[in-house]
Order: structure tokens, then sequence, then C-alpha cells
């Protein structure tokens, strides 16, 4: 399947000298959420400035739709929607007059039964005379998502669509993000909340630095990358590790008092899960006893944080 | 898609027109009320103390096309700057910049609302005037049509001050430190034959004196410099505006990272 965005060797380098971005290699499929997470200054809002016309690139190719974007500008730009990081807008318009002339600004005719039904959706048709200013900032986010909506966009970004908003509204929204994805809207989000890759997205990109340095489906990236970590609390102290646990991934902590498993994940690797129940039978097996297990699978935030932490990683793309 | 969409060029327009309507205090009846004052101090008083006026016209008369063009360069000129400058300063700027908008609707958009309003304060000036001072208008239609040229002009060159400009100081220093005074300089109170030499000399230097001479012709028929100079130098000032601006959105100086 053609990927509705391919992104190939962009590069930005800023006036100053700062390059923001790094011969990036990206593509997106259609109908898919794709999270892209970063740090702060990792490259993510270029990216999105870079196709969507905000931000010049110094070299390399965006095609969307399977058509270049630096050629056939308008005709693409009219089928990209944007949500920006900042709460940008005229904030002494009603929201009604706001949205309906986003819509008119990609020069498509009025649709009032659709505006409402964005509205409706983003439970902001109540306060539609209202002016944005007088908005909680909860609200002026979703008003800049209805913007962004109200030209029926088939390819949507999203910067830090949850950034400074409460935990309600932020579920809120990602149910709205779903409801987009079942539309058959592509979106692309970028966050540094690893819950919400996590909770909505079906691919995962990490970037660092002006550079990808990994992409891959959520559900694999955390087969292969994740870790399961097993604290078994022995009844008696151990001074050193016996023959019979040798073959395992298990150190001694706390002077002896716990054994620590940290296995499983990783590309051929077995399951941590089932590793550690075979490390309890040959801990029976050994006489060794223990008094309470404690085990976790590491979370996309674990490996996120790993990624991160380990420069080896760079150039890992799946 | 076509190379210009009207539609959206609409939307651009009709939003900077409520923009100034929400600041109607502002934008329309404080230079309104300045202007009136002008007339008021300038026509009615002094100017009913000068016997014989200035080549046969009277000097409450001979001053309205010089105010006017004081106000519409002021206005047209603030009003196309802000227009861009505010989006860029809040960020709002990245909806235009993200839309399939070119450089013909953004101009249309921008600066045809910054003319309209100009001329929509000459009509209300030419109108609160005629309480004021005795005057007439010999040729309207070409009146109407080279204040819709300057208004147009000066809109551009507006836009180009609101692109360039990265401070609310750097915004407001042409129009206040070099349009206003070459206004003044430039003729509408008084004639520059009047003026021995060399001012007369220097004073054609400034380009503000063709614009004001223009318009006078179009009031009284007579002007101290040929109205077909007048007219060509504000065509011209009008295309290397378009031009620059053309430039701006070819290169994204100023408006894309």
């Amino acid at each position: 399947m053609q990927p509705i965005l391919e992104i190939r060797g962009l590069t930005k380098t800023y006036k100053g000298g700062f390059t923001a971005l790094r011969g990036v290699d990206l593509s997106i499929n259609k109908g898919e959420i794709f999270a892209l997470l970063g740090p702060n200054g990792a490259g993510k809002t270029t990216l999105i400035g870079a196709v969507c016309g905000l931000v010049r690139p110094t070299s390399g190719t965006i095609h969307a739709f399977g058509e270049d974007m630096g050629k056939h500008w308008r005709r693409l730009r009219a089928r990209v929607g944007l949500v920006p990081q900042e709460l940008a807008t005229d904030m002494f318009e009603p929201v009604l007059r706001s949205v309906n002339h986003s819509r008119g600004l990609f020069g498509l005719a009025p649709n009032p039964a659709l505006i409402e039904e964005i509205l409706r959706a983003l439970s902001l048709w109540e306060k539609r005379d209202a002016q944005i200013r007088t908005l909680s900032g909860g609200m002026k986010r979703r008003v800049l998502i209805a913007k962004a909506l109200a030209h029926e966009p088939e390819l949507l970004f999203l910067d830090e669509p949850t950034a400074g908003v409460d935990v309600e509204l932020r579920r809120d929204m990602w149910k709205q993000i779903a409801l987009l994805r079942e539309r058959g809207t592509t979106v692309i989000l970028t966050t540094h909340y690893i819950e919400e890759a996590e909770e909505m997205a079906d691919r995962v990109g990490v970037i660092r630095g002006g550079e990808i340095l990994m992409v891959d489906e959520k559900a694999a990236m955390m087969e292969r990358l994740g870790r399961t970590e097993a604290l078994i609390t022995l009844a008696s102290p151990l001074t050193e590790l016996p023959e019979a646990l040798s073959a395992y991934p298990v150190s001694l902590i706390e002077d002896g008092r716990v054994l620590c498993y940290r296995g499983g994940g990783g590309e051929g690797s077995s399951s941590g899960t089932a590793e550690v129940a075979e490390l309890t039978k040959a801990l029976t097996r050994a006489g060794i006893d223990y008094t309470a297990i404690d085990i976790h699978e590491s979370s996309l935030e674990d490996i996120f944080v790993n990624l991160l932490e380990g420069p080896e990683m760079q150039g890992a793309v799946a | 898609m076509s190379l210009f969409n009207p539609r959206s060029a609409w939307t651009i327009y009709k939003q900077e027109l409520m923009r100034a309507f929400r600041t109607a205090m502002q934008s329309i009846l404080a230079p309104v009320l300045t202007t009136t004052l002008y007339f008021v101090v300038f026509g009615a008083a002094i100017g009913s103390q000068m016997a014989g006026g200035v080549g046969g016209v009277n000097y409450g008369a001979f001053i309205v096309p010089g105010l006017l063009l004081l106000t519409i360069l002021g206005e047209s000129t603030s009003n196309a700057s802000f227009g861009i400058y505010m989006p860029r300063f809040t960020g709002a700027i990245y909806e235009l910049l993200s839309a399939p908008v070119g450089v013909g609707e953004t101009l249309v958009g921008f600066v045809g609302a910054a003319a309209t309003k100009s001329l929509i304060l000459a009509a209300i000036i030419l109108a609160t005037a005629s309480f004021c001072v005795d005057y007439s208008i010999a040729h309207p239609f070409y009146a109407f049509c080279y204040i819709l040229l300057v208004s147009a002009s000066f809109s551009l060159f507006g836009f180009i001050l609101g692109i360039w400009a990265d401070s609310f100081e750097k915004l407001t220093i042409v129009p206040m430190l070099i349009l206003t005074p070459l206004t003044f300089l430039g003729g509408t109170f008084y004639s520059i034959d009047t003026l021995p030499e060399p001012w007369r000399s220097v004073a054609m230097a400034n380009p503000i004196v063709y614009l004001v001479n223009g318009l006078r012709w179009t009031f009284y028929g007579t002007s101290d410099v040929p109205i077909g100079l007048s007219v060509a130098l504000t065509l011209l000032f009008l295309v290397i505006c378009v031009g620059f601006i053309s430039w701006v959105f070819r290169t994204g100086w100023r408006l894309r990272t």
C-alpha cells in the first residue's frame, strides 16, 4: 500500500546554524495513528512544520498522497490539517466564526451542518458565540482542533494536542482522536506523554536530536524492546548466587535479601514472565525459599527512556 | 486546483474588515476626529484670515486633498501592517501558511481590506469636511480612482512593513517618523511653488509631493506637478510593492522559518 506521507532525507538547518532535522526518513500509512515521541527540542515541531508549509526544508523530499508537496502544495495542503502546539488564534473572535473562517480559508463553501457536527463532537456547540479568549485552556485547544477539522482533512497533524490539559480532558481528547481514525483520518501526533502514545498509537516513532531513532508498531516495539523485571524476596539472605541460577539474568541486591531478575524481551528471546516461572522452579529445586515475588513489564516509557539514554540505539530502525 | 481561490481571498478580506470594525473607535473615529480638527483649525479659523487663498482656491478647500491624503497614507499603512503583523506576533499565521493560499489571495484579502477601510475613511472625512470648509471636486471619478490607487499602494507598503517588523516599535516607526513628516512637508498645507530655491528643489525630492498634487489636481484641476507624473510614480510604487511581496512569498522571507 502506498504511504499517505513519505519523507525522505529531510534536513533543516536554521539560519543560526542549528540543525533541527538530520536526514529524516519516515513513511506514514493511510488510516493509522502515528505517535512521534521525543524530548523537547528533538525536532518534532520542525518536522510537522516542514510538511505543513511553516518551515522551509534545507534538503529532502516530502510526498503526500503520492505527490510532491513542494510542487503541488496547493492541491495537497487542502487535504492536510494542523493543530499547533501553541494556542495561537484571534482570541477576540467567537468560536463559530473562527471555525467557519478556517473552512473558508481553505477555499471551501460554508457547511453549517458539518461545522455544527464538529463543534458538538468537541463539546463546543454551547460556546459557539463565546469569544475564544473567554474559554478555558482545554476549550481553546478544542477550538484549534475544530478549526483544523473544518476543511475535512485526510491527514491531520496534532502537535502536542494535550499539553497543559487536565487528565479528564486528555482522555476525552483521546476518544475524539480515536473517532477521527474511525472516520478514516490519518493522524500524526507528537507528544512527550508516553501514556498518550501507549493509549492511542498504532505505530510509534522516536526522534532525538533531529534523527529518527526508531519506528515500529507499538506492540512490536514493546515486545522487542520490553523487559521483565522480577524482584524475589528470599526467606534467607544469600551471600553469593548459587550455581543452579547461573543460566538466568539475575543478581543479588539489598544485601542478598532480594534476587533481581531482568530479562525477557528483545529479538529472539523467550518471554520474561515464562522465564521467571522457570526461575522460581529452579529456586525450589535448589532448596532456596522465598516469601514474595514482584513482577512488572516495562512500559513504553521505560523503552523510550532506554532509547534516549542509549546512543547505541541510534540508527536501529525497524 | 486553480491559481487563485476567490473564496479564500474573500474569507481573509471579510475577517480583516471585521477586525477593523471591531476596533472602530481607534481605526475609524480617531482619524476622522483628528482630521476634522485640522479642518476646523487650519481651514476654518486660519483659512478665513487668508484672503485670496492659494492659486485661486480658498485656503480651507486647498488643504482638503492634502489632509485626506495624510489620513489615507497613515491608515492604509498601519492597517495593512497590523493586519499581517498581529498573526505573526501571536503565532496565528500558521493557519494562513498551512492553507492552500498564495500571494494572490493574501494580497486581495489583507490589502483589499485595508484599502477598503481607507476608502470608507476618505468618504467620512470628505463628508465631515463639507461642514467645516467650502470645497468642490472637479473630477470626482478621477479622485475616486486616485484615492483607490494610493490606498492600495500604501496598503501594500504597510503589508511589507508588517512582514519586515519584528517589534511593535518598528511597526509604528515608519508611519510616525517617515510618512507623517514627509506628508507635512509634501505640500499638504502649502503650494511648493511658494517655496524659495533651493527649498523648492529639495521639496521635489519628497515623493509625497507628487501624491498630494495628484489628488489636488483631481479636486481643483491644477497642481504643482503634472498629473501624469504623479500617476506614473504612484503606479511604479505599487508595482515595486507587488513585486517585493511576490518575492517574499516565493522565498518565505520573515514568514516561514
